[in-house]
């Protein structure tokens, strides 16, 4: 009797896992495939313009000019990964400090206000549709720029701040979410030295706190450098190096978004376009690798 | 007045409608240590951080009466709380530690203090954790995290770091109650080191460690103090029917 049960009982339960095992299986199987398919096919398509066409990876990567369609064809995208990396940074430059001391105001100094109204509406930020921010920058912020700084107005300064403000929201949220988890008797202690709120702020809370905020930042970074339409809104597209802050310039994303839909599927203008997207992707792998490697420091 | 370090008068301490700490006085003298006793909730530790002022980083709470070190009323709204915090030290239960190395622990203190020498810093560092014990195990590594060492070693860098802004008064709330024993032996092996410079204030849910350290006890309940003694006599012949029963446990 008492052997019996032994035997039978277990077997509902092995069923339930063995369920639960191949369902998260497959899950996860669609998964990889769905990845590792998308980078072979970018890979394969981003390859071709070294290995079919013959453009070497350098004059790609150091290339001034680009004009993939013309005769002679020209494979220069050094403008472009300059404008996308200008502009990202930049971004992050304006985003992060605004996002950290967001975040510092709605934990440390207001916290009632702060998490009830800002926080939302701070996270609201996120929601609001690309095409929107690209339209706004264009109707707003390049006019304004217009107005002040020689040039049309469009350009890197344009492009990165209508980055910094989509931005905002990961980093403020990032950074909320890092001062709220700090344990409460590092900012008594410091108090109880004799420190001051500012100088408890800048000098404990700030460093315990960097490696989550500069996730945070990173992680902006990644968001601005994959963002296409707002910036192809306010950035010009001029395929060239720009001399100032306020001229016409292009990024990886825009230059893609805008010659994708002109080109014919394998010809060398196409497949440039595909390397674009690869040094894209490859890029955005590094930013994985770098928020992975900060996470690890700040358990420490 | 010379003869105490601190005094309290008629101090009480409100959050919100409720009023955690009932009108005490109590004077706590040089060079002794104080044991406040008292089961949870019955005020000893807002009392106690009510020294500091470190209530007033509490919403709502509110602290009425005074407080005097020597000729001067601290709890004033007037008074510098910055320079009062470098006269008062404070260790907490838990260990807190900065997420910085060991020598930066103790050097953040009195650099804000104006210390910018280094050799005077290093100086500093040095007496500090010779004197809270911790010197001969982590002289090797003063750079090192001050996460990296043990509970206990925390506590006592945190006491160094107390200690090092050259305070006279160091209140304790709980220092030893998350540590294990031998750490808690080598804490109050520590505090019994340091009366002999410091006017010491500690609060304790440990009974015998009242009575193994302290020289005043004085018992708190409900937000009042029922009784404040020698710590001899409150474990052998308390005055009041309330500090025997807990003593002896038949409450708290």
């Amino acid at each position: 009797m008492a052997q019996s049960t032994k035997v039978q009982q277990p077997k509902p339960h092995i069923a339930e896992e063995w369920v639960g095992r191949v369902y998260t299986g497959i899950c996860i199987f669609i998964l990889i495939v769905a990845i590792f398919s998308m980078v072979y096919f970018v890979a394969s398509r981003g390859l071709r313009t070294f290995i079919g066409d013959g453009v070497n990876p350098l004059e790609l990567l150091t290339g001034l000019k680009w004009n993939p369609g013309g005769e002679p064809a020209l494979f220069g995208a050094l403008p472009f990964i300059f404008g996308s990396f200008s502009t990202s940074i930049l971004a992050a430059l304006i985003a992060g400090p605004l996002g950290f001391c967001a975040a510092v105001f709605m934990v440390e100094i207001m916290p009632g206000f702060g998490r009830k109204f800002l926080q939302p509406v701070i996270e609201l930020l996120a929601g609001i549709p690309s095409v929107v921010y690209g339209f706004v920058g264009l109707s707003v912020i390049v006019p304004l720029f217009r107005d002040i700084f020689p040039g049309q107005g469009i350009g890197i300064a344009a492009g990165a701040l209508v980055l910094s403000v989509m931005i905002l929201p990961t980093i403020t949220t990032i950074a909320t979410d890092a001062l709220a988890a700090l344990p409460s008797g590092l900012k008594e202690g410091s108090y109880a030295l004799g420190a001051t709120r500012w100088q408890t702020i800048y000098r404990i809370v700030l460093p315990t706190m960097l490696p989550a905020l500069l996730t945070g930042i990173v992680l902006g970074i990644a968001r601005a450098f994959g963002e296409a339409l707002a910036v192809q809104m306010v950035i010009g597209n001029a395929p060239h190096i720009p001399r100032s802050l306020f001229e016409s310039t292009s990024t990886l994303t825009s230059a893609i978004t805008q010659s994708m839909g002109n080109t014919v599927m394998g010809s060398a203008h196409n497949n440039a376009l595909w390397s674009l997207a690869l040094i894209l992707m490859l890029m955005t792998f590094v930013f994985v690798f770098i928020v992975r490697w900060l996470e690890g420091r700040s358990k420490i | 007045m010379q003869q105490y370090g601190l005094s309290a008068k008629d101090l009480s301490v409100y959050y919100g409608p409720k009023q955690a700490v009932k009108n005490v006085s109590l004077d706590f003298a040089n060079k002794q240590v104080t044991a406040l006793i008292g089961p949870s909730g019955c005020g000893k530790s807002t009392f106690l951080r009510s020294l500091n002022r470190m209530n007033d980083l509490i919403d709502g709470a509110k602290v009425t009466g005074e407080i005097w070190i020597g000729e001067e009323n601290i709890n004033h709204p007037k008074t510098d709380v910055v320079s009062l915090r470098q006269r008062i030290g404070m260790v907490w239960q838990r260990p807190n530690p900065f997420h910085k190395s060991i020598y930066e622990n103790i050097a953040f203190g009195p650099r804000y203090h104006g210390v910018k020498n280094k050799k005077q810093l290093d100086e500093i560092v040095e007496q500090s954790l010779r004197k809270a014990a911790l010197w001969e195990e982590t002289k090797d590594r003063l750079h090192k995290s001050g996460l990296s060492l043990s509970g206990g070693q925390q506590q006592r860098l945190c006491i160094a770091r107390s200690i090092a802004v050259k305070p006279s008064i160091i209140l304790m709330d709980e220092p030893a109650s998350a540590l294990d024993p031998v750490s808690t032996a080598k804490i109050e092996e520590l505090i019994t080191e340091l009366k002999q410079e410091y006017c010491i204030i500690i609060v304790t849910h440990n009974m015998h460690q009242a009575a193994r350290i302290s020289e005043k006890t004085a018992f708190f309940l409900m937000g009042d103090l029922i009784e404040y003694d020698e710590t001899d006599k409150m474990f052998t012949d308390p005055e009041k029917k309330e500090t025997s029963d807990y003593i002896s446990g038949r409450f708290g």
